[in-house]
């Protein structure tokens, strides 16, 4: 029963809501201004706060009408004062002719009869009605995101920008409340403010009005800086001038705000950074009035965001990493924002800060890695939701669970930048309690943030030896990791094929097993990919595997990469890539019988590619080891006839053995020397060969070089050339 | 267990206590006398509630509490090693001249790795019984960066640390934990639940071992100010979010019946009636009686005491009579106000003085005239004051019902009441004839609490006498001083007289008057003596104002002291209190009362050893 008389109930109600709703909107028509102006005040008390009415007012129209009556205020004001103006200015202009040309009294006039002009309008209430309208928006604005959109999608953005050029400070504050909350919403498309390029100037200037300007004015800078041309735009326009002296107003808020503007500004942009060292506020550099803001009974918000700015402007080369104020008091700032104390949010923010802070510096590594058991404090980022909060507290439990990935994300992500260059912080990381389970788990997170900042932190402790001997063993982090290379994101896919590079290194365990998962397919169609990153990961970890492998493993590359593709890498335009092509085909090529079966079989192509790599313009690491690969195909039994049948060849290595570069000449006598040798108790036709190859180096004057390398200044060049010598003299 | 180089924390066992080691102490070395003061001046700002003469901080090593192979140089700040090294059995410690005060709430020192050593001793030995303070003690090792917590095992703690390092210790006595720092980076908690006591501690083992100590003498590496701060915040935010809960309206009343009964105490009438009328509240004393108090306490302030007297005696028959301890401190006083030209008795000479020279230039005669015209002139003055007689008849009334034997003497005696007050007084028996001479039980517990009184309130906090807040008197001077300011203005000649200094404001007949006001006194004071006994205090402040009269320049004396304005204020309050006690109201207000425990609470904290009491400190909320 009780439910059959309250179903109708509540839509009679309903309707009276739409109906009041649409009472007020109806209002914003009236004929006579005063009315409508109660009409906009009422509906002003009518929408604090209460969601559901601005909703309704929303899709009643309300928005259209109150821009229009805005923009009304605004033409028609201008049409009076322009109206206005010309008169005064025939007036002025006849009193001039009176008076005979004084100016300087007429754009006295001029400037108060403006004055005169706004408080007329004001008591008027044009002004009072443009203000409240935008009162009434930027209620509407304080809702739910599809409210912003539909005011978005009305153009409230130029009619609010358009209003700033009113000369009432009331108004534009208004206005700018309004435009904040709409341009720190994340739907909001931040271009807009860009759009118009006479905005940011304007803005500027209205920073000097009042701390509400400044307030709202770099809460929109900081929200609608979101690349490195926005960055540029608002540098150019004087941002750091205009917004420095806020760091010592009076207002915290303005403060805080100035503060966060400075941070989105100098991140990863070294003209910023390099201009805000130089900055003077009140006497004091902008670092130390950033280190002023770290002390540690102000706010945690202010600590941490002071923390990113010179955070910011050491990573862009503007602080020095040894500097007091990042060693003293940025690092452990940041790692104090870590600690259990702090809010979840600010612990994932400082934990990330800090692995940007300390990233390609390992002194600030060691530091860090010391300050307050960091690398134990880290450990309690995986426990979220914890068990305890699961059982007692809902809403505790929905906060962790929000949280938990971002915590985990960020403690792997600052894991990779402690562990990145010491050998001994890898190991306390390694120790940590469940760490290596902990990465384990993290490679097959859903959450791609996570497993990327996974991959990176086994990345960076795969680089130890002892780590990768033992618990990267013990763990079989292998598994994971080549499930994670079967189709994830190219990010992703860079951090673990490096991270796969490091665990294929001859002396890693894990070597074995991964080459039975058939790793060699995934690894050539790595270097196949668009992306150098990619190919050069792909190369390498095939370059690794192939070191010191046996010949079935060396058949197999051979094969799964095919001769086409290895050539096509040869000539990619990557020098890396092309580095360790060569790479791999050194370690193809050694050891006698495996020299001679690729020869054999690919010797044609490979020798075509020498040359071509020998004639071309490249780097003389590259031409280096180019040389060395020519030195191991000398080495072979067979395949040495492919070097001394090409007289084209045989004259490039007699280049190289007289080039400026002592390390090319090395690498040529190398393959000379590996021509030359004669094996004792080798066979009799080889002995011939070699012979004969003796013969025809002296016809080419090899001998002569030779001679004079063993004068050589560089002592390894010069025992190399001594040692062909002897052998041709065996 | 003590092992190669480490920075520790031993508890206090031995039960002697060592004392600064001032023999070793070069006095006369200029440098160091500039680091003894920075020393102070930063251990007074790192440590302020610290009170050094009940917990001095550590300043030094002891060389009593060390090892004979300990050395110690460079005013005992230095420490180096002078064992064998051989074995663990070689190991030496020694710790600083005092433990760690609780009321520190956060303490730290520093030790400078000057020199490792040469380290030939690499193995550490298992734990050896060393005799003494190595028990129970807390510590961070150079050779393996472990921490040893009372005991022979190790935990892995922090870095190693080697020649040059900086190694901190800072001790939080209010969560009673400590961590240690190193070239300036907190290491992280390396110890909690520590016990009281603690002392700064370093060990060392290796031949040619050399640390320096910065106790403070220096600027620390850690910025252990910024630190504290934090936890300044922590305590202040505490106090601040203490929550109150559905006492909040209880709270309300109890803060307002504060403020009005302070006001009503000091007798700011306008203000006290301004405030009730606004919170709604009732004034328990009447208006004219908080008026006749404000007089008084303005008439004191300025030094018309001899006024002062008279208004009371008028208003309050009997109050002075039954507290001759009181009294006879008014009259000190007055003696001293004539000393410094102020009272009216010798002021109206000096008011008087530049006319009288107009008129007779250069005149030495003028003066004995002056002397002996004194009693009508003297009365004139008493007369003079604008309000002395103009409001007390509605008091009168009350006073005649409760001792109509006195007020009928004091109203006989209206004409000229000081001259008949000081034959009383000459007479030597006018605590006899009050009608209640025979109780002499009640003079006696009133005779106490005047003892109490002249000792300036310190019952409770007399183990401080530094400690600007005693019971009742907290913040007097600033009140009281304006309102001297401001009364001074109205009194013309008060400012002068201070500005000339003469004595009497130089004129001869005000001297004589003083001289025989003297004698007055001390044969009131004689009177006292044969009525209750000796007072020593008496004695003592008797002598203390005649002394004045010994030099030429009784303001830049030893004595002198007696004649700034701002001693009236003890004696104010004294008087003022006794009048409110005499009318059944508290003689302190209640908001003293509550500054007063506040800040003894905080004391109390101190000695029982909660850290936190050194950033709940009651100055920090007073503005």
């Amino acid at each position: 029963m009780a439910c059959l008389l309250e179903a109708p109930l509540r839509i009679s109600v309903l309707s009276e809501v739409t109906a009041t709703s649409r009472h007020y909107v109806d209002r914003l028509f009236h004929p006579d201004p005063q009315k409508v102006l109660q009409g906009v005040i009422d509906m002003k008390n009518a929408v604090i706060g209460n969601n559901k009415q601005k909703a309704n007012l929303i899709v009643l129209g309300a928005v259209p009408r109150l821009l229009y009556l805005l923009q009304q205020g605004l033409s028609s004001s201008e049409l009076k004062t322009e109206v206005l103006g010309s008169e005064l200015r025939t007036e002025v202009l006849g009193s001039e002719l009176r008076t005979e040309g004084v100016v300087v009294l007429g754009s006295e006039l001029r400037t108060e009869c403006v004055v005169l002009l706004g408080s007329e309008l004001r008591t008027e209430g044009a002004v009072v009605l443009r203000t409240e309208c935008v009162v009434v928006l930027g209620s509407l604005a304080m809702g739910t995101e599809n409210n912003i959109k539909s005011l978005v999608d009305c153009h409230i953005i130029p009619a609010l920008l358009q209003g700033l050029v009113c000369p009432d400070l009331i108004f534009i504050e208004a206005c700018l409340r309004c435009l904040r909350t709409v341009f720190i919403s994340p739907v909001t498309p931040v271009q807009l403010l860009y759009t118009d390029p006479t905005v940011i100037p304007h803005l500027m200037s209205l920073l000097s009005r009042s701390p509400r300007t400044q307030d709202y004015i770099t809460q929109i800078f900081s929200h609608c800086c979101k690349t490195p041309e926005h960055q540029t735009v608002l540098f150019n326009h004087g941002a750091i001038q205009n917004i420095a002296p806020m760091l010592i107003s009076l207002s915290y808020k303005v403060r805080m705000q100035a503060l966060k503007c400075f941070s989105v500004l100098a991140y990863e942009n070294t003209q910023v950074s390099m201009t805000l060292v130089n900055v003077l506020v009140d006497g004091d550099l902008l670092s130390q009035v950033f280190v002023r803001m770290l002390q540690r009974d102000l706010p945690i918000e202010m600590q941490l965001t002071a923390a990113k700015c010179l955070t910011y402007m050491c990573r862009a080369g503007a602080i020095r990493t040894d500097d007091r104020c990042i060693v003293l008091k940025t690092l452990p700032c940041l790692v104090r924002m870590c600690s259990k104390e702090r809010l979840l949010e600010e612990r994932v923010e400082g934990a990330e800060t800090l692995a940007y802070l300390m990233e390609p510096d390992v002194e600030l590594q060691r530091i860090a890695s010391v300050t307050d058991h960091l690398v134990a404090m880290l450990a309690d980022y995986f426990k979220y939701p914890s068990s305890v909060s699961a059982i007692t507290d809902i809403k505790r439990l929905d906060h962790d669970l929000k949280h938990a990935h971002e915590l985990r994300q960020a403690a792997f992500k600052l894991y990779a930048s402690l562990g990145s260059n010491d050998e001994d912080i890898r190991k306390k990381i390694t120790e940590t309690e469940n760490m290596m389970d902990r990465i384990v788990s993290g490679l097959s997170e859903s959450s791609i943030k996570v497993r990327l900042a996974a991959v990176r932190c086994l990345h960076s402790l795969s680089r130890s030896v002892q780590q990768l001997r033992t618990s990267f063993h013990d763990h079989a982090v292998w598994k994971p990791l080549m499930k994670l290379l079967q189709n994830a994101p190219d990010e992703v896919l860079v951090m673990a094929s490096s991270t796969l590079c490091n665990l294929l290194l001859e002396f890693s365990p894990s070597k074995e097993p991964i080459l039975e998962s058939g790793v060699v397919e995934l690894l050539c169609s790595l270097t196949q990919s668009d992306s150098p990153a990619l190919r050069v990961n792909g190369i390498w970890a095939l370059m690794n595997m192939a070191f010191q492998a046996d010949q079935k493993v060396k058949g197999e590359i051979v094969r799964a990469l095919g001769t086409e593709q290895l050539f096509r890498l040869l000539s990619d335009p990557d020098t890396n890539v092309l580095m360790k092509t060569l790479g791999l085909l050194r370690n193809l090529l050694s050891t006698r019988p495996h020299i001679d079966q690729i020869m054999s079989s690919h010797g044609k192509q490979i020798m075509q590619a020498v040359t071509l790599i020998l004639e071309g313009e490249h780097s003389i690491e590259v031409k280096e080891q180019t040389l060395c690969i020519l030195a191991n195909i000398a080495d072979g039994n067979t395949a040495k006839e492919l070097i001394m049948t090409n007289d084209d060849i045989l004259q490039k290595i007699k280049y190289y053995m007289g080039h400026s570069n002592a390390k090319l000449q090395l690498a040529a006598t190398f393959c000379i020397s590996n021509l030359i040798w004669n094996e004792e108790g080798s066979e009799a036709d080889a002995m011939t060969g070699c012979q004969e190859r003796q013969d025809k180096l002296r016809e080419l004057g090899f001998v002569d070089i030779l001679h004079k390398l063993t004068q050589a200044l560089d002592p390894n060049l010069c025992e190399r050339a001594k040692t062909a010598m002897q052998h041709y003299l065996a | 267990d003590i092992t190669p180089l480490s920075i520790s924390l031993s508890p206090c066992i031995n039960p002697k206590m060592a004392e600064l080691g001032a023999g070793s102490l070069l006095l006369g070395d200029p440098a160091f006398n500039y680091q003894e003061a920075e020393l102070n001046e930063r251990l007074k700002r790192l440590y302020p509630a610290v009170n050094e003469d009940e917990t001095p901080l550590p300043r030094s090593w002891s060389p009593k509490d060390k090892y004979s192979y300990i050395g110690l140089s460079q005013n005992n700040l230095r420490v180096h090693y002078k064992g064998h090294g051989k074995n663990h059995k070689d190991a030496a410690s020694v710790r600083a001249t005092h433990p760690i005060p609780a009321a520190c709430g956060i303490y730290y020192f520093e030790v400078k790795i000057v020199s490792k050593g040469l380290d030939f001793l690499s193995s550490l030995l298992p734990l050896s019984p060393i005799p003494g303070w190595d028990k129970h003690s807390y510590g961070y090792h150079g050779d393996d960066g472990h921490s040893f917590c009372s005991s022979g095992t190790g935990q892995p703690y922090g870095p190693t640390f080697t020649t040059g390092d900086v190694i901190g210790c800072c001790v939080n006595l209010i969560n009673n934990t400590c961590f240690y720092t190193k070239n300036g980076i907190s290491l992280g908690v390396a110890f909690t639940d520590l016990p009281p006591n603690l002392y700064p501690t370093v060990g060392l083992q290796t031949p040619g071992e050399i640390v320096d100590a910065n106790f403070g003498q220096q600027p620390f590496v850690f910025d252990i100010e910024d630190y504290m701060s934090e936890w300044r915040a922590k305590i202040h935010g505490m106090i601040a979010r203490f929550p109150i809960g559905e006492r909040l309206g209880e709270w309300q009343a109890v803060l307002q019946n504060m403020v009005s009964t302070y006001l009503v105490h000091h007798g700011y009438c306008a203000t006290a009636t301004a405030f009730a009328r606004a919170t709604e509240t009732l004034i328990q004393e009447d208006q004219t009686s908080i008026k006749n108090r404000q007089r008084i306490q303005k008439l004191v302030l300025a030094g018309r005491v001899g006024e002062a007297i008279e208004a009371t005696q008028q208003l309050y028959p009997g109050l002075l009579e039954h507290n001759p301890n009181l009294l006879f401190m008014l009259k000190c006083r007055q003696f001293v106000e004539m000393v410094n030209g102020t009272d009216s008795e010798v002021r109206c000479f000096s008011v008087r003085s530049p006319k009288s020279q107009d008129s007779y230039p250069g005149s030495p005669s003028l003066s004995p005239r002056h002397g002996a015209t004194n009693p009508n002139l003297h009365s004139a003055g008493a007369d003079s004051p604008t309000c002395s007689n103009g409001v007390t008849p509605p008091n009168k009334n009350k006073s005649h019902n409760k001792y109509p034997g006195v007020s009928s003497a004091s109203s006989s005696s209206s004409s000229s009441p000081s001259s008949v007050n000081y034959s009383e007084s000459n007479s030597t028996d006018s605590t006899k004839s009050q009608p209640h001479s025979g109780t002499s039980n009640q003079e006696e517990t009133s005779d106490s609490e005047m003892e109490i009184e002249a000792e300036h309130y310190t019952n409770g906090v007399a183990e401080n006498p530094s400690a600007r807040i005693m019971n009742g008197t907290y913040k007097h001077q600033e009140i009281l001083q304006a309102q001297d300011i401001s009364l001074g203005n109205g009194v013309a000649g008060t400012d002068d007289s201070c500005a000339s200094r003469q004595l009497c404001g130089g004129n001869q007949a005000a001297t004589e008057r003083m001289i025989q006001f003297g004698r007055e006194l001390q044969g009131l004071n004689e009177q006292l003596c044969r009525e209750y006994g000796k007072n020593v205090t008496h004695k003592k402040m008797l002598q203390d104002a005649f002394s004045l009269l010994a030099y030429s320049d009784p303001w830049n004396c030893p004595v002198g002291q007696q004649l700034d304005p701002m001693q009236r204020e003890n004696i104010c309050s004294a008087l003022n209190s006794a009048i409110l006690e005499s009318q059944n109201l508290p003689k302190q207000p209640p908001l003293m009362l509550a500054l007063g425990q506040a800040t003894e609470c905080v004391q109390l904290m101190a000695r029982v050893r909660s850290g936190s009491c050194s950033f709940a400190r009651v100055d920090n909320f007073l503005h």
